[in-house]
């Protein structure tokens, strides 16, 4: 079984939601996500998102843009997102460990080096942001091939035939983007979020992680409540832009917000 | 000889190119605007509103002149220019924005929105926005702001929110990220116009198809004149909607060659361009797969242009396609040479060409000669100079 399976099957059983954090690599510097990645372990989170840094973001919103930015004027690449990806395993066996970003440099480096590269790093998921089931069969199968879930986005405006093209192919969780809009946006309406992962449910085994829009505890909470999964990334990130000049103040400010939103998300989250 | 050629396939595919490479949000948008798109396509009304509005609103045809004098100076082929500077707003954009705007009627959207490098888009696009009543945003990268200004007022004019976008490396592909950041958060009442035959498809084919009104219009024209097809066709590159517009209905007359101009900037070998057919390889950016610019990393290039409208590093996806099949052949222009083509084209005929067509002439300066006096070329002059006056007479240290 997956990293990522076995996580949801294990929260499942006592009842708890995953506390999802995303951060990009290389944000505000390379030496920087190691150390937070563990650090946001010991807060309580139970699967990381690292996105890999892109020139064009097309999905995000201002925060996770200059976040990429920061990355990329320290040279962090794709190739370097999989060596911090393997350094973290080092002294982590049990986290699961998703890379979150666009095609380009993964049509750079070419699929199959891609694939075996993100194996040796021991990653496990990918959600390739503009890559739907439509276009990436072969990619998908050269992922599965070596034990790696493919995760995929869903949307407010997704139709029950997607939903179901999704679960065929997908594996992991889905990622259920909140709301129309890019990463950082508003605020979620909650009662089309329960409508939506009602739907979802039921023409989906896979558990959802719900994103977009997860600011605080209590949105997280609120959010844990309807799905299985809380994701969560401009809130932390701008805690990093923030405070940019005391980095050690940025990560002990991610710890307390995701330490405040797994409590919330306990207390909310038991059946 | 001529063979059929039917591209792209219902998937948008180009051979490897092209395709629907969006978040997942976009999906459903996109597939309302392709099921639109295909009902309309042949839909008899339809193109009666679209003819009527290309001949009393554009003012087309456009006509293809004979550049005699600047022929005989060269002193080769017999150089035809298909005279799109000459639509209403001066560029072939308006083609796409009219036709376009129509699926946005039909289809019940209140709100446009468009990207824009030298503004030209965004101008075709506030232009049919302000005829329908319509709300509109244009997205332009602040660089682009800055250089193509007198553009920028005429939107304003139009009623458009024009929105400096100060990302990445601020011109025409961050205004296209930006302008999709949009369509995300606004999909319900929002229609997107690209300006170029990129983005997902439908886009390039949709696109092509409202452009290809320059190709058929040329044909039937060069027929007129000459008694015969044109031995070559020149466009200018930058997206890719002119050329394609005067290419598409040449495809299967496989004896006249097909020519696309892309920027060479300071010269290809400098790094500093916009030439992602001549000097770069395949990849995948908003939307499509296709020859990008990018670095050994995957990241997108920052490109070089004169003009803002060729200053792109991507191509339509067709374009890639007709590469790699040989149909067509891609060559570039630098800044300085496509000065040479501006004053030419200026002096010799009377027409102040856009620095974006001004490539297309600098290229025809060069072929024409190679040529007979009995063989044609058609030039697509896809737009007029007036926007450029400001960047020409500032080269010259001119205040205006
Ligand atoms: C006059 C003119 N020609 C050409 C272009 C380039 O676009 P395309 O390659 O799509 O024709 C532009 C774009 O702004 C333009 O304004």
């Amino acid at each position: 079984m997956s990293r990522l399976a076995a996580t949801f099957e294990e929260l499942a059983k006592t009842g708890r939601k995953a506390l999802i954090p995303f951060i990009t690599a290389g944000d505000p510097n390379p030496d920087f996500t190691v150390p937070m990645m563990h650090a946001m372990v010991d807060a309580g989170v139970d699967v990381i998102e690292l996105g890999v840094p892109f020139s064009d973001p097309m999905a995000d919103g201002p925060v996770i843009q200059r976040a990429s930015e920061r990355a990329l004027a320290h040279k962090m690449s794709l190739k370097r997102t999989l060596a911090t990806a393997m350094e973290f395993r080092k002294t982590n066996q049990h986290t699961p460990l998703v890379l979150m970003g666009y095609l380009n440099p993964i049509e750079a480096m070419g699929y199959e080096d891609f694939a075996n590269a993100a194996q040796r790093a021991e990653v496990d998921g990918i959600l390739t942001v503009d890559l739907p089931p439509e276009e990436g069969q072969e990619y998908r199968e050269l992922l599965k091939a070596r034990g790696i879930d493919s995760i995929f986005l869903l949307a407010p405006n997704s139709s029950e035939e997607r939903i179901k093209k999704i679960d065929a192919i997908g594996s992991g969780y889905i990622y259920y983007v909140s709301l129309k809009g890019v990463t950082g946006a508003g605020h979620l309406n909650v009662a089309d979020v329960e409508d939506k992962l009602r739907q979802i449910k039921t023409h989906s085994r896979l558990p959802v992680g719900i994103g977009f829009g997860v600011k605080d505890a209590e949105t997280a909470k609120t959010v844990a409540d309807l799905g299985d999964g809380v994701v969560v990334g401009s809130a932390l990130i701008s805690k990093i832009e923030a405070n940019l000049d005391d980095l050690a103040r940025a990560k002990h400010e991610i710890c307390h917000l995701l330490a405040s939103m797994r409590q919330a998300m306990d207390e909310g989250g038991q059946q | 000889m001529t063979e059929k050629y039917n591209m792209p396939d219902d998937r948008g595919h180009f051979g490897p190119y092209g395709g629907m490479f969006v978040a997942e949000t976009l999906i459903p948008p996109i597939q309302e605007l392709n099921a639109a798109y295909q009902r309309y396509l042949n839909d008899a009304e339809f193109i009666a509103e679209l003819d009527a509005d290309l001949q009393h609103y554009v003012g087309r045809p456009s006509p293809l002149y004979h550049a005699e004098r600047w022929s005989r100076e060269l002193g080769g082929a017999q150089i035809y220019l298909k005279r799109e500077d000459l639509n209403h707003t001066g560029s072939h954009k308006i083609n796409n924005t009219v036709g376009q705007a129509l699926l946005a009627k039909r289809m019940g959207k209140t709100r446009i929105i468009a990207e824009t490098g030298a503004g030209q888009h965004g101008v075709a696009t506030a232009t049919v926005a302000a005829r329908l009543g319509l709300e509109c945003v244009v997205y332009m990268g602040a660089v682009d702001v800055a250089r193509q200004s007198l553009n920028v007022y005429r939107m304003k004019l139009l009623g458009a929110t024009v929105v400096a976008v100060e990302s990445g490396s601020k011109t025409l592909k961050d205004a296209l990220n930006e302008a999709l950041r949009d369509w995300v958060t606004n999909v319900d009442n929002t229609f997107y116009i690209i300006g170029t035959v990129a983005g997902p498809h439908p886009y390039p084919a949709m696109v092509r198809d409202f452009q290809s009104i320059i190709g058929r219009e040329a044909k039937q024209q060069c027929l007129e004149a000459t008694g015969r097809l044109p031995d070559a066709l020149v466009a200018c590159v930058g997206g890719g909607s002119n050329a394609m517009g005067l290419f598409y209905p040449f495809i299967e007359d496989s004896q006249v060659k097909l020519i696309g101009v892309e920027a060479a900037g300071d010269g290809v070998a400098t790094g500093r361009h916009s030439a992602p057919l001549c000097a770069g390889r395949p990849g995948v950016l908003h939307g499509n797969r296709t020859y990008l610019m990018f670095d050994d990393d995957g990241e997108i290039s920052e490109t070089h242009s004169i003009s803002a409208g060729l200053d792109y590093p991507g191509v339509g996806p067709e374009h890639a396609w007709l590469k790699d099949t040989g149909r067509a052949q891609y060559v570039n222009i630098t800044d300085n040479e496509a000065l040479d083509g501006f004053y030419a084209l200026t002096r010799m005929e009377g027409i102040i060409p856009a620095l974006e067509s001004s490539h297309a002439m600098a290229y025809t300066m060069k072929l024409a000669p190679t040529m007979g006096k009995d063989e044609t070329i058609i030039v697509n002059l896809s737009g007029r100079g007036d926007k450029d006056m400001q960047t020409m007479a500032k080269r010259e240290g001119i205040e205006l």
